[in-house]
């Protein structure tokens, strides 16, 4: 099993109903957010092209998080999920240092704190709380190891990219183009 | 032109604009264990190649300073921790991929040695010591009678500590200024070259001092060649580490590095070591106070820098 998620950069239109829907249903601390909205605006006017990204950790399979943890607060689950483990974690920063995405943030209690791709609700069937509100449907959730998911057929049928691919992290958030 | 703006406002505390997660802490600790590694490793070096009596300060005096430096160092780290109260999982985990917990271990056996090394010659710095119980006399005699693979353990541990304090920022390949192996090395020269400094300092003992100025300068030598290599790393790679190396070379921290770091930390106390080799005798205070500050300098710069250092995105 692989969890993945597909961004589509042309159906996205940078609401932020993504960010909103993260906080809200994983108590993001105030001031803080899991996942973000970046614009790229290219060009001049008239000719400009932009594209919108729905970001957040990409749950890498060489994830240099987990590699650099002192503790394995920060682990991998069965699924390829990045977590952290409060009770393991000691706040030392290390992970926020290795994480070229800048994906993480040290939570006001202490730890440090991720998007989880909303593992208590997909553990129960359901997709991550972004991908269930997106209003123009433009994130989608799902098992690469399974070709009929929703990512393997949008994955198969669209051009993608992953973010600094060159890092070598093998990111597992692929922004359709 | 292309103009990136996160449009939901992200703004996380330490994270945002750019990385700031590391402060003063981290960059006192770096040159703290350093420089500790660099004394106890000299001290070592010495008292295995029996050269105890020909350089007594080094072997028995400045490793005095060492456990102090590393207790500072810890209390700098633990206050560096954001979740203090589970500081102990450095203990009951041990990850071979992670520096950090390398270097948790390696203060776990190198502070206690340095410790017990200090008790062994308690008496060059208080002649009328009296441990009072005799399971502790008994454990001087124990300790004394393998003060050899005492030296040896502390040896091996102080150069792990050296490299480590660089590996532990060249681990992190999300920020382009630490990812270079060179690191290790420059941190592991620097920390023998304060080591070196301090004895110089202490001595009274002519030849031992004439022998100290002559180590720091070549340790100044190696940490010269060592930082145009990594320059010369660095602008002949990629992009993001061309622009590492630039906030050195006409960027914000050039004015800083170069003064601070390599003309009056290591150029300037270089003159004045050859000097003391020579005729001209100037208050050894100046060189040393110059080298250690720049070896300080050097964990700051390369810390704060490297935090701002990032991948094109």
């Amino acid at each position: 099993m692989r969890y993945a998620m597909a961004v589509d950069t042309r159906k996205c239109v940078g609401c932020s109903d993504c960010v909103v829907a993260c906080q809200t249903e994983n108590d993001v601390p105030i001031g803080f957010c899991r996942d973000w909205v970046v614009e790229v605006m290219d060009g001049t006017y008239p000719q400009l092209e932009i594209e919108i990204r729905s970001e957040r950790c990409n749950h890498c399979v060489n994830a240099p998080c987990v590699r650099c943890c002192p503790t394995g607060a920060s682990h991998i689950v069965d699924g390829g999920i990045v977590l952290v483990e409060p009770g393991e974690c000691i706040g030392c920063g290390a992970c926020m240092a290795s994480c070229p995405y800048d994906a993480r943030y040290p939570h006001p209690s202490g730890y440090v704190d991720k998007c989880t791709f909303c593992f208590h609700r997909i553990k129960n069937g359901m997709s991550p709380a972004c991908v269930e509100v997106c209003p123009t449907k433009c994130l989608y959730f799902g098992d690469l190891d399974d070709m009929n998911s929703d990512v393997s057929v949008v994955l198969k049928k669209r051009k993608s990219k992953t973010l600094i691919p060159e890092a070598g992290t093998d990111p597992q958030l692929y922004f359709l183009i | 032109m292309k103009e990136e703006i996160i449009v939901s406002g992200r703004m996380n505390q330490l994270i945002d604009p750019h990385l700031h997660i590391w402060h003063w802490q981290i960059s006192l600790y770096l040159f703290l264990g350093g420089m500790a590694a660099g004394i106890l490793a000299i001290a070592a070096l010495y008292f295995i190649r029996g050269r105890e009596k020909d350089y007594r300060t080094a072997v028995r005096i400045t490793p005095f300073l060492a456990p102090v430096l590393l207790v500072l160092g810890l209390i700098a780290l633990f206050i560096d921790l954001r979740h203090k109260l589970f500081f102990w999982q450095l203990y009951t985990n041990i990850k071979l991929q992670s520096p950090m917990s390398w270097g948790a271990w390696t203060l776990m056996v190198i502070t206690p040695a340095s410790f017990i090394w200090c008790a062994l010659h308690i008496k060059d710095i208080f002649p009328d010591w009296d441990w009072k119980y005799k399971w502790i006399y008994n454990l001087d005699t124990f300790f004394n009678k393998y003060k050899k693979t005492l030296a040896w353990v502390m040896l091996i541990y102080a150069i792990i500590l050296g490299i480590y304090t660089g590996i532990l920022l060249s681990a992190f390949n999300a920020r382009p200024l630490w990812n270079t192996s060179i690191l290790g090395p420059l941190f592991l020269a620097s920390g023998l070259s304060a080591g070196a400094a301090v004895t110089l300092l202490l001595s009274k003992d002519k030849a031992e001092r004439k022998q100290f100025a002559r180590i720091d300068l070549v340790l100044i030598g190696i940490e010269l060649f060592l930082i145009i290599h990594l320059f010369m790393g660095f602008l002949a790679s990629t992009q993001v580490q061309i622009e590492a190396a630039n906030m050195f070379l006409g960027g914000p921290y050039t004015m800083s590095f170069w003064i601070f770091v390599v003309i009056l930390g290591m150029l300037i106390p270089a003159l004045l070591e050859i000097m003391e080799l020579g005729k001209f005798h100037i208050p050894v205070l100046v060189p040393v106070t110059l080298v250690i500050l720049g070896s300080l300098m050097l964990r700051f710069i390369i810390v704060y820098a490297g935090q701002v250092s990032r991948w094109l995105y």
